[in-house]
């Protein structure tokens, strides 16, 4: 008897679904604790359509395929020593900041994706977290066997994991990502899935990973590829989800709005971080951060959203505000990691003539009004030998926790913003409006925030002095610092010859 | 330009991430087993207590009453990241698919006695539910469980107990011819044959259980230890002798995973219960717990795959389970 034919749809639909039941045992609720207490109505979830249609047999396949590829690749950039083909040994203060900042929040995504995959009720909402989960799994694993090679060659690579729960700075994406975590499982997936991945992933991937194109790190790009196949699943996820939740129900537009604008804000401020690196970090920057911002955000985003305001969406809060930061984010950023170079894990380094030349050309309202006179002041103040490092630790926002170093762009630039919240009688400092109104929302979580220069001057830091701390964090004295003089200098210079051009001052 | 540098001039000027150095030596490079698995997991400072579960932080060795010194004592004897795994797992495929397009093409199901093809819609193809409940078992302990060692083994066992669901399923239709009917009736059977209600109640039971680390004795050491070599061994050799050697042929995945999976099994028994009397007693109470309740539950499958000599075959694979983990290291078991 000739078999019936199935077709595909139907085929996948066998395959996924069906296979869970109504319990009858144990209260469904009990079963699925998580997933109602948000506010979020669900009243049919077998209308959550697969964002992709994989099976495991599949998966596997194609996946294993990607590995033997990446694994190639990374064994022969080893065998060739392909760390001597980089532009400049500076350059890898960029990878140096993604494998302590980025990688952990790959390994992040895996748990919670991972929570969600478990505690979601509906069966094709649960199969595709769980993809993502070891997706995820698969980015940080990777990540760390790449830069696997350039811990063998360089300072500042060695304890990612370690800093990761310590470091002043790597607290930013430690809480970015562990506010999503603690938060129930249909926020989790608002900020990481919509927010991160879906509104502002261009603004992560393209830095990175056309900016080791242009410096000749083959083998992040190779990474990085290789990892787009599986975010632009991510990506897919993020939209299904944000959909499925506005059409189930009414009710939800207002909760997703309130999550939509909260963790745009938070991711756009972790960003910060990779503003300074594409702008100042990469030895040649394939485009600037305005410039990022401006095509991935204005554009791209302004699309999405009017394409979203069928459900009633608007664009999150605070975006114009992003947008008008555009022009001083970098700089910013930049500044305070040079004026803090003595207590940083990567090498810092003063923008050469030829890089100021490019800021001036692409931040043509700001850069030589603002910005440059303050980094010309310091190289004269170095070459000199004046120069002097900031000897107060800065105070952090308490919610996105960078140090609080923004301004008031849209009225004096040269203004700090500092906003200021009481809860049970105690002032909380934030460093904008968008912080200032995560805070308030739900100022009993942020109130909890470790918070790194706190928790130093509180002595959980390993000690007292700038000193003590740093060797608590696994800061080896050659880690940071200038780079001119550093041993990944010296080291570069071995390879390259001396005489080859000096590319950072 | 790029200069030629010889390769011999190029020392590295450490060999290991710093985690790696201090857990293995600076003798010679990290595996990477060793760098994909160990420590990337925070296991402090963490910003905000889960709104979820306010009692334990995000990362908790408390969510289990097992008491590890290092959570990181355990390493996969099969040294699996995902590079591994999913290549491993892709040639495992591809034999099941050869396997599958084989006895389509040629319609060796045509030969097959209806009476086996009954036994397995009544007996394998309701499997596909308990899959599916492992999946959400092992997705829990990756949820839950202390350390990326850990989580990483979980979640790719998840991954498996899908991809084993849906070979079931597979099965499943070509026992009908796609007609969906066996599917259906295994459901139903899951659902309402008495048979099959002591599991799905026990199972049921384990999806609200609070340790991470009793489900995994509960899931992976106990009931996969009685359902694997009671349903997918010695069922399918029964079957085969009946003239239903085209069914074994389509659950060799199984098979090969199960023996694959008792490596890390007994060895996560074995360091487990080294560690500690307490520990090693937590594990005895578990497995004798749920030992007891599974193979009650799995009795009357017992009875329905293998007739009178149902309880006999159940004993023995409840012997052998018993005997494998005493001898890693688990004492105390009931051996009935
Ligand atoms: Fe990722
Ligand atoms: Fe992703
Ligand atoms: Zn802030």
């Amino acid at each position: 008897m000739p078999a019936k034919k199935l077709n595909l749809r139907k085929r996948y639909e066998l395959l996924t679904r069906g296979m869970g039941w109504e319990t009858t045992h144990q209260d469904m609720d009990d079963v699925f604790p998580y997933d109602s207490f948000e506010g979020i109505k669900i009243t049919d979830w077998d209308k959550w359509e697969d964002p992709f249609r994989l099976t495991m047999d599949a998966y596997w396949k194609f996946q294993a395929e990607k590995e033997k590829k990446l694994y190639a690749v990374i064994d022969s950039f080893a065998q060739n020593n392909g760390q001597t083909n980089l532009s400049d040994a500076s350059y890898l203060s960029a990878i140096k900041l993604f494998i302590t900042g980025v990688t952990p929040l790959e390994y992040g995504a895996h748990r919670g994706f991972a929570h969600l995959g478990r505690h979601f009720r509906g069966d094709g909402a649960r199969i595709a977290c769980q993809m993502q989960a070891i997706d995820e799994l698969r980015h940080a694993q990777t990540q760390i066997h790449t830069i696997s090679h350039y811990n063998k060659h360089f300072n500042g690579l060695h304890d990612p994991f370690h800093q990761f729960d310590r470091v002043w700075y790597l607290s930013v994406p430690k809480s970015f990502v562990e506010d999503a975590m603690t938060a129930g499982p249909f926020e989790f997936i608002t900020s990481i899935s919509f927010a991160f991945e879906y509104v502002l992933t261009n603004m992560l991937f393209v830095p990175f990973m056309s900016g080791a194109a242009y410096n000749g790190d083959m083998a992040t790009v190779t990474f990085g590829f290789s990892a787009q196949s599986d975010e632009s699943r991510h990506m897919t996820l993020g939209l299904e989800i944000i959909k499925f939740m506005l059409e189930q129900h009414e009710d939800n537009l207002p909760i997703v709005q309130r999550w939509m604008d909260k963790h745009f804000w938070r991711a756009y401020r972790l960003l910060a971080l990779v503003s300074a690196m594409q702008d100042y970090m990469l030895t040649n920057s394939p485009l600037s951060w305005k410039e990022a911002w401006d095509v991935y955000f204005v554009e791209n985003g302004g699309a999405l959203f009017e394409d979203l305001s069928r459900y009633g969406l608007k664009m999150p809060k605070y975006h114009e505000l992003a947008t008008a930061e555009a022009e001083h984010l970098s700089h910013q950023v930049w500044s305070v990691f040079c004026l803090l170079g003595n207590a940083t894990g990567f090498h810092t380094f003063l923008p050469t003539e030829e890089k100021m030349d490019w800021l001036s050309e692409k931040y043509p309202n700001t850069f030589d009004k603002y910005y440059r006179p303050r980094f010309e002041h310091w190289a004269k103040q170095k070459e000199e030998g004046t120069f002097q490092y900031l000897a107060a630790l800065p105070q952090l926002c308490q919610v996105c926790q960078i140090p609080m170093i923004f301004t008031e762009v849209e009225t004096d630039p040269m203004q700090l913003s500092f906003r200021v919240s009481e809860y049970k009688g105690d002032k909380y400092n934030t460093c904008s409006d968008g912080c200032k109104d995560i805070f308030d929302h739900e100022p009993e979580k942020y109130a909890q925030a470790w918070l790194p220069v706190h928790q130093i001057f509180q002595g959980n830091s390993g000690g007292a002095t700038i000193p003590e701390v740093l060797e608590w964090y696994k800061f080896a004295p050659e880690d940071g610092g200038d780079y001119i003089g550093s041993q990944d200098h010296a080291r570069w210079q071995e390879w390259k010859g001396a005489d080859d051009k000096v590319k950072q001052a | 330009m790029s200069i030629e540098i010889s390769a011999k001039t190029i020392q590295p000027v450490r060999l290991s991430y710093g985690n790696l150095k201090e857990r293995f030596g600076d003798k010679k490079p990290a595996s990477r087993y060793q760098e994909a698995v160990y420590d990337v997991q925070p296991t402090t400072n963490f910003q905000y207590l889960p709104i979820w579960n306010t009692k334990h932080e995000l990362y908790d060795k408390s969510k289990t009453a097992i008491v590890m010194e290092d959570w990181y004592s355990f390493a996969d004897p099969r040294q699996y990241y995902y590079g591994t795994y999913t290549i491993a797992r892709s040639k495992q495929q591809d034999v099941a698919e050869h396997n599958f397009s084989f006895v389509d093409k040629r319609d060796l199901f045509d030969s097959v006695p209806e009476e086996v093809k009954q036994a397995a819609r009544e007996i394998l193809v309701p499997l596909r539910h308990v899959e599916w409940a492992a999946n959400m078992n092992n997705c829990q302990i990756t949820d839950e469980c202390y350390g990326s060692n850990f989580s990483t083994l979980a979640m790719f066992n998840a991954m498996d107990r899908l991809g084993m669901a849906q070979y079931v399923t597979r099965l499943g239709l070509l026992l009908d011819g796609n007609e969906e009917t066996s599917l259906d009736a295994g459901k139903q059977a899951w659902m309402e044959a008495p048979e099959w209600q002591g599991l799905r109640h026990a199972i049921e039971d384990m999806f609200v259980l609070d340790d991470w680390f009793e489900l995994m004795v509960a899931q992976n050491f106990v009931l996969d230890g009685l359902v694997f070599p009671l349903l997918y061994d010695r069922f399918e050799k029964k079957l085969t002798v009946e003239g239903g050697a085209t069914i074994a042929m389509l659950t060799e995945f199984m098979d090969d995973w199960y023996k694959e999976t008792v490596r890390w099994t007994n060895a996560l028994a074995k360091v487990t219960a080294k560690e500690s009397e307490a520990n090693q007693e937590l594990l005895s109470k578990w497995t004798n717990k749920w030992t007891d309740r599974l193979v009650g539950a799995l009795e009357p499958v017992a009875a329905k795959a293998f007739g009178a000599d149902g309880i006999e075959q159940l004993t023995k694979v409840k012997e052998e389970l018993l005997a494998r983990l005493t001898k890693s290291g688990v004492t105390g078991l009931k051996r009935s």
